[in-house]
């Protein structure tokens, strides 16, 4: 893998009272797309806030290619940030916009010209050169604040939520262009949101953030396959959550009954957290499933169907392809291996919370 | 059903319609009336003319400069209070603001009556001065008590519009200079400077047209000795109970300050300046 380029040392920040970030240790890789996801307050625009220099933390230190900064102004740094309200300065021209950094380091007329070619190309605006920001829509808006970083080469891009503001759509199509952008680029991304799709999508690693508190680092198929806690395995997709008991090796007591799954290592009759994924329950003839139950919702989705399946006292909730009517009784079936055991969290931290989406 | 709206909103109007017809249109008339005719009330243009005289044109001039050093004074004293302003919490900035807005609560005749006593040869500041053995402070009825007068009158007119434009900036630009490589000169002349013109511009006129018009802050600072265009034309309407040549001369002021909105209009693209 490639080098550390920066580097994010027991990093805490507090306003009053109010802890914001917990001691982090992050780091981030050369020509990584990282993102930090979690809900609001986690502390993630914070510590991008701390990278780009508008805030210094209380402890800790910011390294970034060997160099301590964190106590560098942000015009020092080599780094550029992507603001959610795209921050366009309304007094100019869209190709001032794009030229305000290179003006400021002194580059030559014709240099800043190919770059605002370039960079309008780039995010697919050519010929937007003498209009206003305000005559601009949101999303052709956020490109330009995309274009407006990157022609001063910065080795990082930081973007707050930038898409925060769009439409689904829109939302997806610049999803594909940041994908393409960072591509081309070759440069590191480091991307804040509250929005899982948006992170499993596009990223490369996933950071999720709880409370001041990372919760799991790792690529998006782990985060989504192998959530460490309940607090990822809930706020990445949907899923069935249960305090279960692990009674042995590879077996495990969900709601009364025995399933067999893959985990080992958790002990003999300790309490554990078991996660399901709606897709990963499989629903069959009662008599074939290891735990019968009544469906109680069903709802058309376009590619599956979504039901609520009541059965030992905890509505599953399931996507299938297979479609069966409200009162049909049912068995529900789980496969070992699509049982996810998480230990207990051993601070409040870590609390699944109710994620208000 | 439209059409009824419509009547309703036409009702809704004449309140406004009656003011403004009887409280600007028809005085405005009237000022133009008197100021185009002799006594007999032949039309003339011998009223506008009178501001030629060598005195009147002495106190035109001395009333445009007076007016544009206090204008510049407040703007140089306010600017940067309101930098500081807008960088503060809300609740502080407003509290602060208030303060300096409170003057204008009282009445400006009597705040301006204070500054003549304070200033006074026997005033309050020269007794403590000369308790102190200082050289006593003898500015009353000088051009120089004229300006501290139209300072201390009309700087909150300057301070609020500024304050306002630059509170409303989203402190996201300011960080987004940053980002882009601006040191904090390079961020106020690009960006914040730029942002507040149209505050500047309202500030600006709020305080030199008000400052150009005065007569009553020349007369009691500057004893009778100065005369301002305002005075002028004070006179002219109460000593000299001549309407024609005070509407005349009105006239002309008008039309200086017609003028000089019209060159302000000029660099306020967003409208923000013609608010007074």
């Amino acid at each position: 893998m490639s080098n550390k380029l920066i580097d994010i040392v027991n990093v805490s920040k507090s306003y009053g009272e109010n802890l914001v970030l917990n001691d982090l240790n992050l780091y981030i890789r050369e020509n990584e797309f990282l993102t930090l996801l979690g809900p609001s307050g986690c502390g993630k625009t914070t510590l991008l806030r701390i990278l780009g220099g508008f805030e210094s933390p209380n402890t800790g230190k910011v390294i970034f290619d060997g160099i301590d900064i964190t106590e560098l102004a942000p015009n020092k740094r080599q780094l550029n940030t992507v603001f959610q309200k795209y921050a366009l300065f309304p007094n100019m021209t869209i190709a001032d916009n794009i030229a305000f950094g290179l003006k400021i380091k002194g580059k030559s007329k014709s240099y800043i010209e190919d770059k605002i070619r370039y960079a309008l190309k780039l995010v697919n605006l050519d010929g937007f050169d003498l209009r206003m920001p305000d005559s601009l829509s949101g999303g052709q808006q956020q490109r330009i604040a995309i274009a407006r970083a990157i022609v001063n080469e910065p080795k990082v891009l930081l973007l707050d939520e930038p898409l925060g503001a769009l439409d689904l759509k829109l939302r997806q199509d610049m999803q594909y262009e940041l994908i393409r952008l960072k591509n081309e680029l070759g440069i590191t991304f480091v991307y804040v949101t509250h929005d899982q799709e948006e992170a499993l999508t596009m990223s490369d690693t996933i950071v999720v953030m709880n409370q001041g508190n990372i919760q799991q680092i790792g690529t998006p198929e782990d985060i989504y396959n192998e959530p460490q806690n309940a607090f990822v395995a809930d706020f990445i997709g949907e899923s069935n959550i249960f305090s279960a008991i692990m009674v042995e090796d590879k077996l495990v007591k969900i709601q009364g009954v025995k399933f067999p799954c893959v985990d080992t290592g958790f002990g003999k009759n300790k309490p554990v957290d078991a996660v399901i994924r709606p897709e990963d329950v499989d629903l069959v003839k009662p008599k074939k499933g290891l735990m019968q139950g009544i469906v109680t919702s069903l709802i058309f989705k376009g590619v599956h169907y979504e039901m609520d399946v009541m059965a030992n006292g905890y509505e599953w909730l399931v996507h299938s392809t297979d479609m069966f009517p409200v009162g049909t009784e049912v068995g529900i079936k789980v496969d070992p291996f699509d049982i996810q055991i998480m230990k207990k969290p051993e601070s409040e931290d870590a609390e699944a919370v109710s994620i208000e989406e | 059903m439209k059409n009824k709206d419509r009547k309703v909103k036409r009702l809704l109007a004449g309140p406004y319609v009656i003011w403004a017809v009887g409280f600007i249109i028809i005085p405005l008339l009237m000022i133009f009336y008197y100021g185009l005719t002799d006594k007999e009330g032949y039309f003339t243009f011998i009223n506008l003319a009178k501001i030629t005289t060598p005195e009147n044109l002495k106190s035109l001039g001395l009333a445009l400069l007076l007016s544009l050093i206090s204008t510049v004074i407040c703007l140089i004293l306010a600017y940067p209070l309101c930098m500081v302003l807008s960088n503060l919490k809300v609740n502080k900035s407003s509290f602060i603001v208030l303060i300096f807005i409170l003057p204008m609560w009282m009445n400006f005749l009597l705040r301006t009556l204070a500054w003549q006593n304070l200033l006074e040869r026997n005033g309050i500041i020269n007794i403590v001065l000369g308790f102190f053995h200082l050289p006593a402070l003898e500015i009353i009825n000088t051009p120089y008590a004229i300006i501290l007068g139209m300072v201390y009158d009309f700087l909150p007119f300057m301070v609020l519009p500024i304050y306002n434009v630059l509170s409303k900036i989203d402190k996201d630009l300011i960080a987004a200079a940053r980002d882009l490589g601006a040191n904090s000169v390079q961020t106020f002349l690009r960006i914040i400077l730029p942002l507040s013109v149209p505050g500047i511009i309202s500030g600006v006129t709020m305080v030199f047209v008000p400052a150009l018009t005065t007569f009553v802050i020349s007369d009691l600072l500057g004893g009778s000795k100065i005369l301002l265009i305002g005075n002028v034309i004070e006179q002219e309407f109460k000593q000299g109970s001549n309407w024609n040549a005070g509407s005349g001369m009105s006239l002309v002021l008008m039309i200086f300050i017609i003028f000089s909105m019209a060159l302000i209009a000029k660099y306020d693209k967003d409208g923000e300046g013609t608010a007074f």
